[in-house]
């Protein structure tokens, strides 16, 4: 059990966003201060958790689907949908928790049309995905008009900018939703079932596994994490902006899902990992904000710093950390 | 020389065409063709529907060519009306370069053109005129109202970019430190990109509260579009502080939602970005047609400051359902 801490303790993403965090503290020193103001947290590693939140839901739902060795490249528009879809219906006079229902509804629905195209009719996973991937921001935008839509729904902007025991509610709903779905995949053989169809459907069909009914699953997930991120996005702002809202976030995702030690290859994956790596992405993105940098240095300092954060974990680095831990364990 | 120069030197002579210089004429019976880019943008939507506007006000009928980002669709629109043999040309060109032929072709028809809101690298002769803002312009209106509001008091200004390397985000910045630069006690602290969104400029806004000691180091913020705005006054809400008191909010655009924030107290000025670009256009084709002036090459349309002493409610009315 000990080992096990130790061990987790010093993977290479924990390291990775103790360093990001320590040179945040060196470049701003005040990162680490926490005040309580209005009753709720305040302080720059509040926002690290709240404006990762929504790329932390993206990458626990695209974890299971680049476990099955497939990508989900629609997720930042199906956010758009879903928040265009909470948005205009609180405006059209719904009460909001039949609004979030509906969001949420038409994220799962997209996932599983996601789903139908890989599952059933074979498309790889990035064509798939990609359909909607250009269609539903054109969907969103239709939903809405072209327009911002505002609202003042109290829910809706509970649920992006409220906060429950003074942390930030997006950042509660992350934790929860990644606690629940660790759950279910690693308490039960479900996330045994997952890895087996990535590494070969083939051969996890014959063995017994209805890997179309797991691809719907991973899938439909991922369309509903999106939706969930899509509603916070827009109650954050009080408005769905479809051109803009989730945009180019499903490659933050990929990247933190990758961070979090996933093979794109499939078959290996962590969910906690990934929320980590979505973590990471945002302290450097925070960061890079606090430290006074000139906007263009911003995408240089991220590629640099995500650089080094993939060296840490790549096989090279990682032989060398868990040798040494095993050695000391061994002397005991 | 390029547009851009150009256009720098032609603002000087630009007020002198505001519109208001015109008695709005009468263009019945006179059929326009007008290629838009699209709809990319609320301000863009706002264009079009005000260009529909100003036609009708005129009495002119209007052929609407939507081209969908795609500069082969305007050239076949334009083909489209000269083959129709309207009487004059609107064109929003959607890229610069590529016009030489078919703007040849419209000048052999003996048809005028006028580009709206973007410039074209082709020949000064193929076209009537060019009408267009200036955003160094809207940049120095909103830094020269900062001075005045703070009347030599020391001022700590943080400042929401747009997209790095977008031609508003240079100029805006250009603009808003010449407007500031006799102002010695107005210092920029802090800039970085909010890429003109909403989400974006809530999030930077953020990160600058925690970095100058929870938001008393900031005495106002300037936002290179009003949506930043927007975004960075439910930041500073957040924060605990009163936006448009304790930190003055200044941006450009003038889209409907911003006049909202400046009716609550919660935004102190915008300069508009006119969807008015058809008015002008209009009224020196009338001018044109009626003795032959040839108007000015480059017209620039008026940046006008807005304040809360200039009715926000009642300009949120008058934009909402312009499409922005």
């Amino acid at each position: 059990m000990m080992r096990r801490v130790v061990s987790t303790l010093a993977s290479p993403q924990l390291l990775a966003l103790a360093g990001v965090l320590l040179i945040n503290w060196f470049l701003f020193p005040p990162f680490f201060r926490i005040t309580w103001q209005d009753g709720r947290l305040f302080g720059s590693l509040i926002d690290v958790l709240n404006r990762g939140a929504p790329v932390a839901i993206l990458a626990i739902g695209m974890a299971g689907v680049i476990a099955t060795k497939g990508v989900d490249l629609s997720v930042g528009a199906i956010m758009a949908v879903a928040g265009a879809v909470a948005a205009t219906m609180v405006v059209a006079g719904y009460p909001a928790p039949v609004a979030v229902i509906a969001a949420l509804a038409v994220g799962l629905v997209c996932g599983l049309w996601n789903g139908f195209l890989v599952a059933v009719l074979d498309i790889q996973p990035i064509i798939a995905t990609l359909v909607l991937m250009v269609a539903g921001r054109g969907i969103a935008q239709l939903i809405t008009e072209g327009f911002i839509v505002t609202f003042t729904d109290p829910l809706l902007i509970f649920i992006g900018t409220g906060s429950f025991l003074g942390l930030p509610m997006a950042a509660v709903i992350a934790l929860v939703l990644m606690i629940v779905v660790t759950m279910i995949i690693r308490r039960t053989a479900l996330g045994l079932f997952i890895e087996a169809v990535g590494v070969n459907r083939a051969a996890a069909s014959l063995a017994g596994i209805r890997s179309r009914m797991l691809l719907f699953l991973v899938y439909g997930l991922s369309g509903f994490c999106a939706a969930v991120a899509g509603i916070i996005v827009a109650g954050d702002i009080r408005g769905a902006d479809a051109n803009n809202a989730g945009l180019w976030l499903e490659l933050d995702a990929i990247l933190a899902v990758v961070i979090g030690g996933t093979s794109l290859l499939g078959g290996r994956f962590s969910v906690p990992l990934a929320v980590v790596g979505a973590i990471i992405i945002q302290a450097m993105n925070t960061g890079i904000l606090v430290s006074g940098f000139p906007p263009e240095f911003n995408l240089i300092v991220k590629a640099g710093l995500i650089f080094i954060v993939l060296i840490i974990q790549s096989p090279l680095a990682t032989r060398l950390v868990p040798v040494r831990l095993t050695k000391a364990e061994a002397r005991k | 020389m390029s547009i851009i120069t150009k256009l720098a030197i032609a603002a000087g002579l630009a007020t002198a065409l505001s519109t208001a210089a015109f008695a709005q004429a009468d263009l019945s019976g006179k059929v326009i063709g007008f290629s838009q880019i699209g709809s990319e943008s609320g301000w863009r939507a706002a264009e079009t529907s005000v260009t529909r506007s100003e036609a009708e006000a005129r009495g002119v009928d209007l052929k609407f060519a939507d081209a969908q980002q795609k500069q082969e669709n305007q050239i076949k629109a334009i083909r489209g009306f000269i083959a129709q043999g309207v009487d004059a040309i609107l064109v929003a060109p959607v890229v610069a370069t590529g016009w030489d032929d078919v703007l040849t072709e419209a000048k052999e028809a003996e048809i005028p053109v006028v580009l709206l809101d973007r410039g074209v690298d082709a020949p000064e002769d193929l076209y009537l005129t060019s009408i267009a803002s200036d955003q160094v312009l809207e940049g120095r209106v909103a830094g020269e109202w900062l001075v005045d509001a703070v009347a030599g008091e020391d001022c700590n200004v943080v400042e929401l970019q747009g997209t790095v390397g977008s031609s508003p985000a240079i100029n805006r910045k250009q603009g808003f430190e010449e407007g500031i630069a006799s102002a010695s006690n107005i210092k920029i602290t802090q800039s970085q990109t909010g890429d003109f969104t909403r989400a974006k400029g809530k999030e930077v806004m953020e990160a600058f509260l925690k970095s100058s000691n929870g938001g008393a180091d900031i005495c106002a913020v300037y936002a290179h579009n009003d949506d930043m705005a927007v975004g960075a006054i439910q930041a500073i809400k957040d924060a605990g502080l009163k936006p448009g008191t304790d930190i003055k909010v200044v941006s450009i655009d003038a889209v409907p939602d911003i006049f909202t924030a400046i009716a609550a107290g919660e935004a102190n000025a915008t300069v508009e970005l006119t969807p008015n670009m058809a008015g002008p256009a209009f009224d020196a084709l009338a001018a044109y047609w009626a003795d032959g002036t040839e108007p000015e090459k480059f017209i620039i349309t008026e940046s006008k400051l807005y304040t809360a002493e200039n009715d926000p409610q009642g300009e949120y009315e008058r934009r909402k359902g312009l499409g922005y």
